[in-house]
């Protein structure tokens, strides 16, 4: 369980993140969500105790985390595929990471195999695609058997076999009862793949629910009208609560209503429709919308 | 959802000596930086040998006594422990230091090492050991092959100096901890500034080009400067006083030339240890 209690960080005049306040459950895969620079790296840095909070605390399972001698039994993380040193083999880096934290080194070709790396295990990492990069930092995350996993921006690189992979990865540590935490600023990666989710912009939160919620909550459901006698139609619909949002003479947007309701109103006024259809806003375009609100609420605030 | 939980597979209790293997196998899967060292050892004696090697034909064949000069006298600790030798060893074992500070930062290799150790002391003091035992070991080797050998060699010639010399034991120790010093100094540079070239630059200033700006025979307090900083004891320390070389009349004491190593070697830990936990990584 990750605990984040009105965490901030600013950096000069920046606030990075900002009071944020939000738990992560364990047996689920959270889904964290931002646009670039929204603070979820941050905010991982932060819980990892490799960056020290201006204000507030971050924990792990009651500790932070920065207090323990040893960290790889208490949570395995991926910040970056990029955090390690190109010179050495994947081999030679995974030893060195369970050496460090008495792991049996016969762990490391177990993970190794795991995330499919085995055969290029003895390979300089320098000459790894970011795919094979990113297979090597999951494999350190998984090394000392963690309830906690922390991943930021795990698929990228990635081709789509592996991110299939990489998705049924998360879903086995959670059903094994692990806290799996993944950040990612597309929300199409984690409507696959989260059962709940945390969005947050510029270092805010703006949602703490499960996808089924916020789906149900942000996902707007609209009905695409066209017909030659708009403006009667719109009269007709607006006097049942309905709101229509007239595009041009005889097309238009309708909400709060749904399209069954329409055809009957329109066949009880004797209007001509040529055209009624449903139209459900993605998840994407409702996480852009969100979080797009969000940073003008902010720069307004702000001044 | 499951409601299952996972626990913490059971933990051993935390060892300082698993730090120090674990940044033995990432020094040792480094080829680059440990050859640095390896062949800078090598170099470094070689010229100490062809030095001295060198000197054997004018030992036998001296130059003509000038009028109103003391006779021409052989300075063997000069020669077998020689600066060339000494420099080579303080920039090679310098930049190891700073290379295994700065590398971790530059490559992000760093955010890996504290999510896995977030006791960063540790972490950085099984550095400190490990960098300061190997180049303590290098620094022992050299000093020690050198002087033997080219005192060996000079014994025919009846100019050697024996290890039985309290001045020959000071100057041989002075020699090989010179190089863990500068070792440690890198590793203080890398850390402040966690920078490849600004590491280095840094590091040559310190060692070569500052004692030519702290020099001089006009004002005391240059000199002063001059005499502590980090390469200036070995003079000192390696000084044959039965030599025809005389000490200039503000020369430190022995006791000042062992004070002002140990309290870079200590500074420079303190300094490492300090900025590498107080930053954010």
């Amino acid at each position: 369980m990750i605990e984040i209690e009105r965490l901030t960080k600013r950096y000069g005049a920046t606030t990075a993140v900002d009071r944020l306040s939000f738990t992560v459950r364990p047996g689920a895969v959270t889904g964290f969500l931002g646009p670039n620079g929204a603070g979820k790296s941050t905010t991982l840095r932060m819980i990892l105790g490799l960056d020290s909070p201006t204000a507030g605390r971050a924990t792990v399972d009651g500790v932070p985390f920065a207090g323990r001698p040893r960290g790889l039994r208490h949570v395995g993380a991926l910040l970056d595929a990029g955090d390690v040193h190109g010179g050495r083999s994947a081999r030679a880096h995974l030893a060195a990471l369970a050496r460090s934290n008495r792991i049996p080194l016969g762990r490391v070709d177990e993970v190794l195999a795991e995330v499919g790396l085995g055969k290029a295990a003895g390979r300089r990492i320098g000459g790894y695609s970011l795919g094979m990069k990113q297979r090597l930092g999951i494999a350190g995350a998984l090394l000392g058997d963690p309830p906690v996993l922390l991943f930021d921006e795990p698929l990228n690189g990635l081709d789509p076999e592996g991110v299939l992979w990489v998705r049924g990865l998360f879903r086995r540590l959670a059903d094994e009862g692990r806290t799996v935490f993944v950040s990612s600023h597309m929300m199409a990666e984690m409507e696959h793949t989260a059962d709940r989710l945390v969005v947050i912009g510029r270092g805010r939160l703006i949602a703490d629910e499960s996808l089924a919620e916020f789906s149900a909550r942000n996902a707007e459901t609209s009905v695409a009208v066209r017909t030659p006698e708009l403006a009667a139609l719109a009269g007709v619909l607006r006097g049942e609560g309905a709101e229509v949002d007239v595009t041009d003479e005889q097309f238009g947007i309708v909400t709060g209503l749904p399209a069954d309701r329409i055809g009957e109103l329109a066949l009880r006024h004797g209007l001509v429709l040529h055209e009624l259809a449903t139209r459900t806003s993605s998840l994407e375009a409702a996480f852009m919308s969100l979080t797009a609100d969000s940073v003008e609420y902010l720069a307004g605030d702000a001044r | 959802m499951s409601t299952l939980s996972v626990r913490t597979t059971a933990e051993p209790a935390p060892r300082f000596t698993d730090l120090l293997a674990a940044e033995w196998i990432k020094l040792r899967s480094l080829r680059s930086t440990y050859w640095v060292l390896a062949l800078a050892s090598l170099v470094a004696i070689g010229v100490n040998l062809n030095a001295v090697h060198a000197d054997l034909t004018y030992i036998d064949h001296p130059p003509h006594r000038m009028p109103g000069m003391p006779p021409y006298r052989y300075d063997a600790m000069w020669h077998s422990l020689g600066s060339i030798s000494c420099d080579l060893m303080a920039i090679a074992a310098g930049s190891l230091g700073a290379i295994t500070v700065f590398g971790e930062y530059t490559t992000g290799l760093i955010r890996t090492t504290f999510a896995a150790v977030p006791d960063r002391r540790g972490v950085i003091g099984a550095k400190v050991l490990l960098i300061g035992g190997i180049t303590t070991l290098a620094g022992v080797v050299v000093s020690t092959v050198s002087f033997f050998s080219c005192n060996a060699m000079l014994a025919s010639r009846h100019v050697g100096l024996s290890i039985t010399n309290p001045v020959s034991q000071r100057a041989v120790l002075g020699y090989a901890l010179i190089v863990p010093v500068c070792a440690l100094v890198g590793m203080a540079l890398g850390a402040l500034l966690r920078h490849a070239t600004a590491s280095i630059v840094s590091l040559v200033v310190l060692m070569f080009i500052a004692p030519l700006m702290f020099g001089g025979d006009r004002y005391r307090w240059l000199h002063e400067i001059g005499s502590h900083l980090p390469l200036a004891p070995v003079d000192r320390l390696t000084y044959n006083p039965d030599s025809n070389t005389t000490l200039s009349e503000w020369a430190p004491s022995v006791l000042d030339s062992w004070i002002t190593m140990g309290v870079w070697a200590a500074v420079s830990v303190a300094a490492t240890v300090l900025v590498v936990r107080r930053r954010d990584a």
